[in-house]
């Protein structure tokens, strides 16, 4: 079973500020730690692992420190790391990010890609589920269980707002996690001794065989014009009766708020 | 203060301080309370290598050394004495084993233990033989090619929840000093069975049982060392460990004095944070130049340790005595400067003044360790003559 577990670098903070002038992160002064979701994901892989048998490659697409992130994930027993870096790549959003994933895991090969739900950082939960429709595979998001995994497909449980649904699918597949699917090991000593000694492989856009236009600034059809917290708006109004009642108040409310 | 620790060494410091944050600091308070062996943790430590940090790499260890261990004992203990106890008591009852075995035992015995899969406990100790070691009264007959033992341990931190135990028994009661040897037995064994389970004031965590040995059949091969050397396999072990107490006492007396300083910040009397008041920065500035003093000279002697030293009685001694009477006095005015908060089991601090009472008290009293250094300064100025 050849499992890649996607992971990103992020600020260990939750409150990411912003340079206003550059609409960027700042990230200076802040230390970096594997997106919390991404540790879950790479449980989830070293379990299928250790069920079933295979290997664990542990991808991530950043800048050079990134690296820091991709040891830590060797400490805890991934078997192999690639670092995608290169000044191409720089100012990606989540489409260019997941293109130059797919295209890893696509070099790589898979039968199960895992990614957390989303990244504290960017939050967006986008990546996962593009790469899948980049790699044109099936993708389950939110797993909360794995329940069975077989040579040519897997069961899991999916969260849903009430309850969860029990999914089927097929491989390769593509699966996001949630928090409560497992509890992520800590690193052993011979595991860190070991990652600090590792080489880790780095590959850039021609080693993807990746199409430049689609690739960093440049393939991010996402323009950011302004980041800014929106203000928190108190007055709110909750609507009552039966849902019949309730939508019809709710077109008097939007017609008097000229909304529509 | 910067112990200028190698990259390794810094490793394991970090891996034991974040153990000790995320799976020992939020159950601490309900094993206290349960009086419950920790195995989650043990397992965890198992899984983290550290059971292997002093053992050998030929025998699945990392082949650390004391300074290493004393540097896992210190993280542990900021969080809890209990946990730290029964990882420590485990390194305890391997020293005979690694220090005296035979290959075939180390071969048997070490790998599993370095593992973590099996745990160790270390029994010297009975009713009528505490400082007065040498009155222990358990015996081991030779017969065929068996040992019978026969007798009862007492106070046996491990005792119960380990597999493997290391046992000094007497087998020649004639020979004195030379009468006694020390003998490996497997949990399981016929004629040994463990007696109550101890209530104690602190390390609650910890599990401490009596052993009894009722003809109880070992194998020769069992013996560690040779016959006779039952009360030097313990001294030396003790020796090896002592520091490791030691290193309990700073951990314990670090995680006191950051409660203390959390708190003396948050507390307001009089208009101020208590902090602002001389009295209790000094009692502050105190802690943590005791701590820190006791850290040295831990480090220090673990140092001396890893650097072959083969006397290490009188120094040993005097990490442990200095670094548990700060753990002590540290702990007490933990309490002190978080007053009737700090007598409160919703703090931290009242536990660890608990806890830190036993560092004074076993793998030899404090009384006892003043006097092997005692005796080391006589023995080091009869030879200056
Ligand atoms: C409005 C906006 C502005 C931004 N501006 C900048 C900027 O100026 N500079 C900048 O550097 N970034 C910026 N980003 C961040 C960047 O575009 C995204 O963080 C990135 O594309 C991933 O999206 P995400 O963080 O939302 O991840 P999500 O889609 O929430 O992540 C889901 C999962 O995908 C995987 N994953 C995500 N990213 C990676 C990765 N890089 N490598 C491996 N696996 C990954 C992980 O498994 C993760 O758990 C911005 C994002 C947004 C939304
Ligand atoms: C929680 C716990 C765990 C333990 N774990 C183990 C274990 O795993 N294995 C094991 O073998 N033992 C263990 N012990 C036993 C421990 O090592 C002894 O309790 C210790 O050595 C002291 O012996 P004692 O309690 O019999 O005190 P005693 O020897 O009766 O001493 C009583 C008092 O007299 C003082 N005293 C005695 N002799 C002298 C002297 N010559 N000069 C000055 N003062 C003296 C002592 O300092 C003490 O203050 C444990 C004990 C406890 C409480």
């Amino acid at each position: 079973m050849n499992i890649i577990v996607c992971i990103k670098q992020v600020p260990d903070t939750a409150e990411v500020r912003i340079n206003p002038e550059t609409n960027t992160l700042i990230r200076d002064g802040v230390p970096s730690i594997i997106n919390p979701y991404d540790t879950h994901a790479l449980e989830a892989g070293l379990q299928i692992k250790e069920r079933v048998g295979g290997k664990v490659t542990v991808i991530t697409m950043g800048p050079p420190q990134a690296e820091t992130a991709l040891r830590e994930a060797l400490s805890m027993g991934a078997d192999d790391a690639l670092l995608l870096t290169d000044k191409a790549f720089a100012g990606s959003d989540t489409w260019a990010t997941s293109y130059t994933l797919a295209k890893a895991v696509e070099k790589l090969g898979a039968d199960i890609i895992l990614c957390g739900k989303q990244a504290i950082d960017g939050d967006t939960a986008q990546v996962g589920p593009e790469m899948a429709e980049f790699l044109n595979i099936p993708h389950i998001a939110y797993i909360r269980k794995i329940e069975e995994v077989k040579a040519d497909s897997i069961r899991v449980q999916r969260l849903m707002d009430e309850g969860y649904d029990i999914v089927e699918s097929s491989l390769p597949v593509l699966l996001t996690v949630v928090k409560e699917l497992n509890e992520p090991r800590l690193p052993s000593l011979k595991g860190k001794m070991a990652a600090k000694k590792a080489e880790i492989k780095k590959m850039g856009p021609a080693d993807l065989g990746a199409d430049e236009n689609n690739l960093g600034l440049k393939g991010s059809p996402t323009q950011v014009k302004n980041i800014f917290a929106p203000e928190a708006k108190k007055d709110r109004k909750m609507l009552e009766g039966t849902p019949e009642q309730q939508v019809d108040r709710l077109i008097q409310e939007l017609r008097r708020l000229k909304c529509v | 203060m910067d112990y200028f620790l190698t990259e390794e060494q810094t490793m394991i410091r970090d891996l034991a301080r974040q153990i000790a944050e995320e799976k020992v600091v939020p159950v601490r308070e309900e094993l206290d309370e349960r009086e419950e062996f920790p195995w989650e943790i043990m397992k965890v430590l198992a899984r983290s290598d550290l059971f292997g940090l002093f053992i050998p790499e030929e025998y699945g260890g990392l082949g650390k050394g004391s300074l290493e261990l004393c540097i896992a004992v210190e993280e542990l203990s900021r969080a809890c004495l209990g946990v730290s106890t029964t990882y420590a008591a485990n390194a305890l009852g391997t020293f005979p084993v690694l220090l005296f075995g035979s290959d075939e035992q180390k071969k048997k015995y070490l790998p599993d233990i370095a593992a973590g899969k099996r745990l160790v406990a270390f029994g010297l100790t009975e009713a009528n033989a505490g400082s007065d070691a040498g009155g222990i009264q358990t015996t081991a007959r030779l017969e065929g090619n068996e040992y019978v033992l026969n007798g009862t341990k007492q106070w046996i931190t491990n005792g119960g929840e380990a597999e493997i135990y290391t046992i000094i028994a007497i087998t020649d009661r004639s020979k004195g000093a030379r009468g006694a040897s020390a003998f490996i037995v497997e949990k399981g064994t016929l004629g040994f069975n463990f007696g109550k389970k101890e209530k104690k004031m602190g390390i609650r965590a910890s599990a401490t049982r009596e052993l009894i040995f009722d003809n109880c059949r070992v194998p020769k091969e069992n013996m560690i060392a040779k016959e006779g050397m039952g009360f030097i396999v313990a001294m030396k072990t003790l020796d090896n460990s002592r520091t490791g107490v030691g290193a309990q006492g700073v951990g314990v007396a670090q995680g006191a004095l950051d409660e203390a300083i959390k708190f003396a910040r948050e507390r307001h009397q009089f208009g101020h944070p208590i902090i602002s008041f001389q009295a209790i920065q000094h009692m502050l500035a105190d802690m943590a130049t005791q701590i820190e003093a006791a850290r040295s000279l831990v480090y220090s002697v673990a140092r001396y340790i890893d650097n072959g030293a083969k006397d290490i009685s009188k120094e040993s001694a005097m990490a442990k005595v200095f670094a548990t009477d700060v753990a002590m006095r540290v702990t007490i005015d933990a309490v002190q400067v978080m007053g009737g908060s700090g007598y409160m089991r919703e703090y931290p601090v009242e536990k660890m003044m608990r806890d830190a009472k036993i560092l004074q008290i076993y793998e030899g009293t404090n009384q006892i360790q003043r006097n092997v250094i005692g005796q080391a300064l006589i023995k080091e100025a009869a030879k200056r003559k």
